[in-house]
């Protein structure tokens, strides 16, 4: 297709998709014109980006067709929807950390592919030209892995724009920013569209209100509803997108103990890479408290959630637990003490997923006396504590011999709960717990946490959502490159003073 | 999905395996020009014909379950243990060791203290790739074949210079080897007329100690647990270091104890080539068995199988008996690509649909 | 210093086997996948690069063609074996680890079976010997260590400045970079990451056949079960030591090589030292390397190791 011709519009026609055990895509029709914000809309795992894959040639379809410009188009290979001017920007940035911006585009720009040569020159001029055109400034010989998240997304459009995208495609495309950033990159946007169309996938109401025109809902695979952003408010989307009216809960307390349950006091501690992830660290937590740590990941929260549970070294300053120092202590200690964990990672580090639901259920118990029987292991306990588990936190699969990698996300992450919580903890660090999950099983997650709290519980609560935070803590503590910059009381805590916390202002 | 289908598309599966691997090892035999099925007969079938032979072959099994068990604690703990032939080579001379410094011993005393000797020579070397992966996060696979290496060049030097066999001084044939150690450490040979020995009820015993340890004991579930999934088990406070040392120790004892035990049972005394390839025929053994200890012991007969038949297809059709390590070889590249293809749900709905639409068609 | 000057000259012609194993391995683990299959390529390679040479000559000399046919075949071997791993570990996915051992065993004991069955027993060949580069060679001490040596060598050496160029200036070097460090964005961008690791694939064989046929045709001048005996091995560990660059991988080699050579001289000067020890040398050096230097696991594709999957959600 001639690198000058816009794109007046793109059809997606009765589009289906089927995975083992999986209908990803269920008849889906969408279509967007000239200059058009299209939002599409759905709750986790309603297959939204896998349809949006189906568009940039990832996957194929197992029925439906495909029009830009009214004529039908068949993608293979992403090559093949780059020739057509599409390009996206996907979620996870697909930028190679320790090459060059120019070196990121070139793997794409395939004109400056001359043999045994690679036109870097050629690449450069684009670059330029591209940023000129658009606004958007990089530098071409920064390396990818000290941009920060939103110039790594600035270098992600100019690559699209470089290889030649006349239509974009943006994969939540705020999840990482701060609320300051989104506001720019919304601005951006609605520039961008006097030369281009863009689809972009969101469950983040208030920006789908903000730019787009139309919206596109999907539940479960499937369209439930086209319309014209302006004629509908964020509540009808939202129940749209669920089916029914979820009430996500929220903390009503202002009570809670003067019990000091976690205490950290200047903690330094290093990140993988080498540098200072934690930096004159300090934060104390209550009994029956829910604290939450807001902040642009990549500030540090894994690694605190790490120093706490003894899986990261601290180099200075002390952790406290009840009055007990726990700095630097062992995992197997720690965990003895009653600390409890709800890992960043579930899949990876949160089970075991080959093992069953049951042995799972027992990971940091295996030497309890209650699952034991003199050397050898008891079987018929481990398996009544199994069966109850999966009764009260109605976790679904066939039996408690599954293995547990083969349950959906919220199902491993209700056993991980599960788990944790039977376990009857003194404290609770739970790091981006609804993260992924349906609106049913993050209602069951929220509810589960705010009946601990009043039982006594106290939760250090990390995530991404500022919704989530506002909804449950008591206090809120924002994270800006390893330290504290502040802690607010839920009353005093917004979404617009948050933002320029977590932004370092 | 029916269940019937499942079960049919597996065997379909092994099927396509097996006759891949005779297709494979088929390759060089037609390039030496020898004939193909005839050659897979002698190897199979020929060792099978009477109790001698098939007494020579359960002899190979007996070190073959040994080591196998040891490098499956090792695999399912999450370390591969490629280090066998060099374990194996130091338990032996700490058998040798042992039993020329205390030969007047008694047989009740001396013969557990010698195979104990052979753990722990074995469980030492195997100790240090364990360390060096817990502590310094060395790749274990590199740091065992370069053990080895070592292990040969220490043994050979041991067999020619202290332990030389003081005969092969005097008649200055120079083969290096240990002297004839004393019958008090001989593995009791039962079956007349064969060199069958005890040493398989160890090895039979080892293979249910083993499964108690690794399935029935909550010791053995945290290994498991720290194999499967490195980071949750860490995460779920198991010090996975620790157990990585452990499964090492065990997987190294092991390959030592097979050591000493070909030693007392069969060779009585420490020559060149005990080990040669046992260490690892263990592995293609280790995961042929499923890394169970159930399906290790017939496996360990095959592969025993294969040893014996392969030392025959020279006189019998011409064949080197090199080729064992080529089909060796082939099923590990085989059983790795098979267990990826069964663990396939993706394939296996593509297959089952493509069935039925040919139900529907016809 | 005629020690020296021996010592220096044999360390620079015994390097090459492991020099040329290693920048092939370099590339394909550049792309993502290590192959400890390398030893195995490496006995086939020694095979095949001396079989047609003695099936000709029968020991006796011959045209050159024939030795250059041994190497030509040796190499296309490898390349053909090197992308037989790629079945088994990018199609199939199947951990590289263990399938390295696999290919491994199978290269030797192929390389062992065809040997006894189409030459068998000690036969050596006259090989490839270069003449000394005329001028060049006379000069003093460095004449005879870097001017009198067999051809192969030179290019081997060439090799390192030519393969650091594929790998850092040309788009098929940037591929490979992008597929052994973050294969989805290499994909997401219209990149065959597959095609690109059976590429790697191919030319880390090719290069290791290249180099078992050094070892029987310049450097042993014959095939034994144990002509190899653990470079493939040591090739893979320098690459990780040569922190996947081609220039310290050449340093290691040579340190390595240098580690070998001890052998050679305690025997021929016949010092009183028990030569087992001797020949341990290098293999301690790779532990004692890889041990130390644990910055090395950080710096290399981040990749290395893990199959690459499309349908796979993260």
């Amino acid at each position: 297709m001639d690198p000058n011709t816009k794109i007046t519009s793109l059809r997606m026609e009765h589009i289906t998709k089927r995975f083992p055990g999986v209908l990803a895509s269920d008849d889906i029709s969408l279509s967007v014109g000239e200059g058009e914000v299209l939002a599409l809309v759905g709750e986790n795992g309603a297959g939204k980006t896998t349809l949006m894959n189906i568009l940039m040639g990832l996957y194929q379809p197992d029925e439906g067709k495909m029009f830009i410009n009214e004529k039908e188009v068949h993608f293979h290979s992403p090559n093949d929807a780059f020739a057509a001017g599409l390009g996206m920007v996907h979620q996870q940035y697909m930028l190679v950390p320790n090459m060059t911006v120019t070196e990121n585009i070139a793997l794409g720009y395939k004109k400056a592919w001359k043999g045994w040569k690679l036109d870097m020159k050629m690449v450069r001029d684009r670059i330029e030209e591209v940023s000129q055109t658009y606004g958007l400034a990089v530098d071409p010989d920064a390396f990818v892995w000290q941009l920060s998240v939103g110039e790594q997304q600035r270098v992600e459009l100019v690559k699209t724009l470089c290889l030649g995208a006349r239509f974009l495609i943006l994969d939540e495309p705020t999840s990482a920013l701060t609320p300051q950033e989104t506001d720019e990159l919304i601005v951006l946007l609605r520039k961008m569209t006097a030369n281009l169309s863009i689809i972009f996938i969101s469950h983040k109401l208030q920006e789908v209100s903000d730019l787009s025109d139309k919206v596109t809902i999907l539940r479960h695979g499937a369209v439930v509803f086209n319309g014209n952003t302006k004629e509908h408010s964020s509540a009808e989307i939202a129940s749209l997108m669920t089916g029914r009216e979820i009430i996500m809960p929220e903390n009503k307390e202002t009570e809670c103990s003067n019990i000091h349950a976690l205490e950290i006091q200047h903690v330094n501690a290093r990140s993988d890479r080498g540098y200072l992830a934690l930096n004159d660290l300090n934060l104390t937590i209550h009994s029956g408290e829910i604290v939450g740590l807001a902040g642009v990941s990549g500030n540090g929260q894994r690694e605190l959630a790490e120093v706490i549970n003894g899986l990261r070294p601290v180099e200075s300053g002390t952790i406290t637990f009840f009055g007990k120092d726990i700095t630097n202590k062992s995992t197997e200690e720690i965990i003895k003490e009653g600390m409890g964990y709800i890992p960043e990672e579930r899949n990876t580090e949160g089970i075991v997923p080959p093992f069953s639901l049951k042995e799972n259920f027992i990971l940091k118990d295996s030497t309890a006396k209650r699952f034991t029987n003199g050397i050898f292991q008891n079987r018929a306990s481990i398996a009544q504590n199994a069966t109850t588990l999966k009764k009260d936190f109605d976790i679904r699969c066939p039996n408690t011999d599954t293995a547990a990698g083969t349950l959906s996300g919220g199902n491993i992450q209700k056993v991980i709960l599960a788990r944790e919580i039977t376990r009857k903890p003194k404290f609770l660090v739970a790091v981006y717990p609804i993260r992924g999950l349906d609106l049913g099983a993050a209602q069951f997650i929220h509810e589960q946490l705010l009946a601990k709290r009043k039982e006594g519980l106290g939760i250090l609560l990390i995530s991404e959502e500022l919704d989530e935070i506002l909804a449950l803590s008591d206090r809120v503590a924002v994270i800006f490159k390893g330290h504290i910059q502040q802690v607010l009381p839920r009353a005093d805590a917004d979404s617009r003073k948050l933002g320029m916390l977590m932004a370092g202002v | 999905m029916t269940n019937q289908f499942k079960i049919l598309y597996k065997i379909c599966i092994v099927l396509l395996a097996v006759l891949a691997t005779m297709a494979m090892g088929a390759v060089i035999l037609i390039a030496i020009g020898a004939p193909v099925m005839k050659t897979y007969a002698v190897i199979i079938f020929q060792p099978l014909q009477n109790i001698g032979l098939i007494s020579e072959v359960l002899i190979r099994t007996i070190p073959l379950t040994i080591i196998a068990l040891g490098i499956a604690v090792a695999y399912r703990s999450g370390i591969i243990n490629i280090g066998a032939e060099g374990q194996m080579a130091m338990g032996i001379l700490a058998t040798t060791a042992v039993a020329l410094a205390v030969p007047t011993l008694p047989k009740v005393i001396l013969l557990p203290l010698v195979l104990l000797a052979g753990i722990a020579g074995g469980a030492l070397w195997g100790a240090i790739p364990g360390l060096l992966k817990a502590k310094l996060q060395v790749s274990e696979l590199l740091s065992t074949v370069m053990l080895n290496y070592i292990a040969e060049q220490f043994y050979t030097f041991c067999l020619r210079k202290p332990m030389l066999d003081p005969a092969e001084m005097t008649t200055g044939s120079g083969t290096p080897q240990s002297m004839r150690l004393t019958k008090n450490i001989w593995l009791t040979r039962f079956i007349p007329g064969t060199r069958l020995h005890t040493g398989i009820f160890i090895a039979i015993g080892f293979a249910i100690l083993i499964y108690l340890l690794l399935w029935k004991t909550p010791f053995g579930y945290k290994m498991r647990a720290a194999g499967s999934s490195e980071r949750a088990a860490r995460y779920g406070g198991i010090n996975v270091a620790k157990y990585l040392v452990i499964a090492m120790l065990f997987s190294g004892g092991f390959a030592g104890l097979a050591g000493a035990v070909e030693i007392c049972g069969v060779h009585h005394r420490a020559i060149q080539g005990i080990t040669s390839g046992y260490g690892f025929s263990g592995i293609v053994v280790a995961l042929f068995g499923g890394l169970h200890p159930a399906g290790i012991i017939p496996a360990a007969f095959f592969f025993g199988l294969l040893l014996v038949g392969g030392n025959m297809t020279q006189n019998a059709v011409g064949v080197p008996a090199n080729m064992v390590q080529v089909l060796q070889g082939v099923i590990i590249l085989v059983i790795v690509a098979t267990q990826m293809v069964l663990s396939n749900a993706y394939l296996m709905e593509r297959v089952w649909k493509k069935t039925r639409r040919k139900e529907v068609a016809a | 210093m005629n020690v020296i000057v021996t010592v220096l000259s044999l360390a620079i012609t015994s390097s090459v086997a492991l020099l040329l194993a290693s920048l092939g391995e370099m590339i394909n683990q550049r792309a993502g996948i290590f192959n400890l299959g390398c030893e195995g390529i490496m006995s086939m390679g020694a095979f095949l690069g001396m079989l047609l040479p003695y099936a000709i000559g029968h020991g006796q000399a011959t045209s050159q063609v024939y030795n250059v046919l041994g190497l030509l075949s040796a190499t296309v071997m490898g390349a053909l074996l090197g992308m037989f791993f790629g079945l088994v570990v990018i199609t199939f996915r199947a951990p590289q680890g263990i399938a390295g051992i696999g290919l491994q065993m199978f290269g030797t004991g192929a390389a062992g079976t065809l040997f006894r069955h189409f030459v068998g027993g000690t036969q050596s060949i006259p090989g490839i010997t270069t003449p000394p580069i005329p001028l060049l060679s006379r000069i003093p001490v460095i004449g005879p260590i870097f001017f009198s040596q067999n051809i192969l060598v030179y290019v081997a050496f060439l090799l390192v400045p030519l393969s650091g160029y594929v790998l850092f200036k040309t788009p098929w070097g940037l591929a490979v970079r992008a597929v052994g460090t973050h294969p989805r964005a290499a994909d997401s961008i219209g990149i065959n990451v597959t095609r690109i690791r059976y590429q790697s694939l191919a030319v880390g064989g090719a290069l290791a056949g290249l180099a078992g046929a050094y070892l029987s045709l310049c450097q042993a001048k014959m095939f034994s079960d144990s002509i190899v005996s653990g470079r493939g091995f040591i090739a893979v560990a320098l690459v990780y030591f040569g922190h996947w660059q081609p220039v310290k991988i050449m340093w290691g080699a040579l340190l390595f090589s240098l580690a070998q050579t001890f052998q050679t001289v305690i025997q021929s000067y016949g010092i009183n030292f028990p030569y087992e020890f001797a020949v341990m040398l290098p293999y301690v050096l790779v532990i004692v390397v890889l041990a130390f230097d644990r910055e090395s696991q950080r710096l290399g594709p981040t990749s290395l190791g893990i199959p690459f999957n499309r349908e796979i959600r993260t």
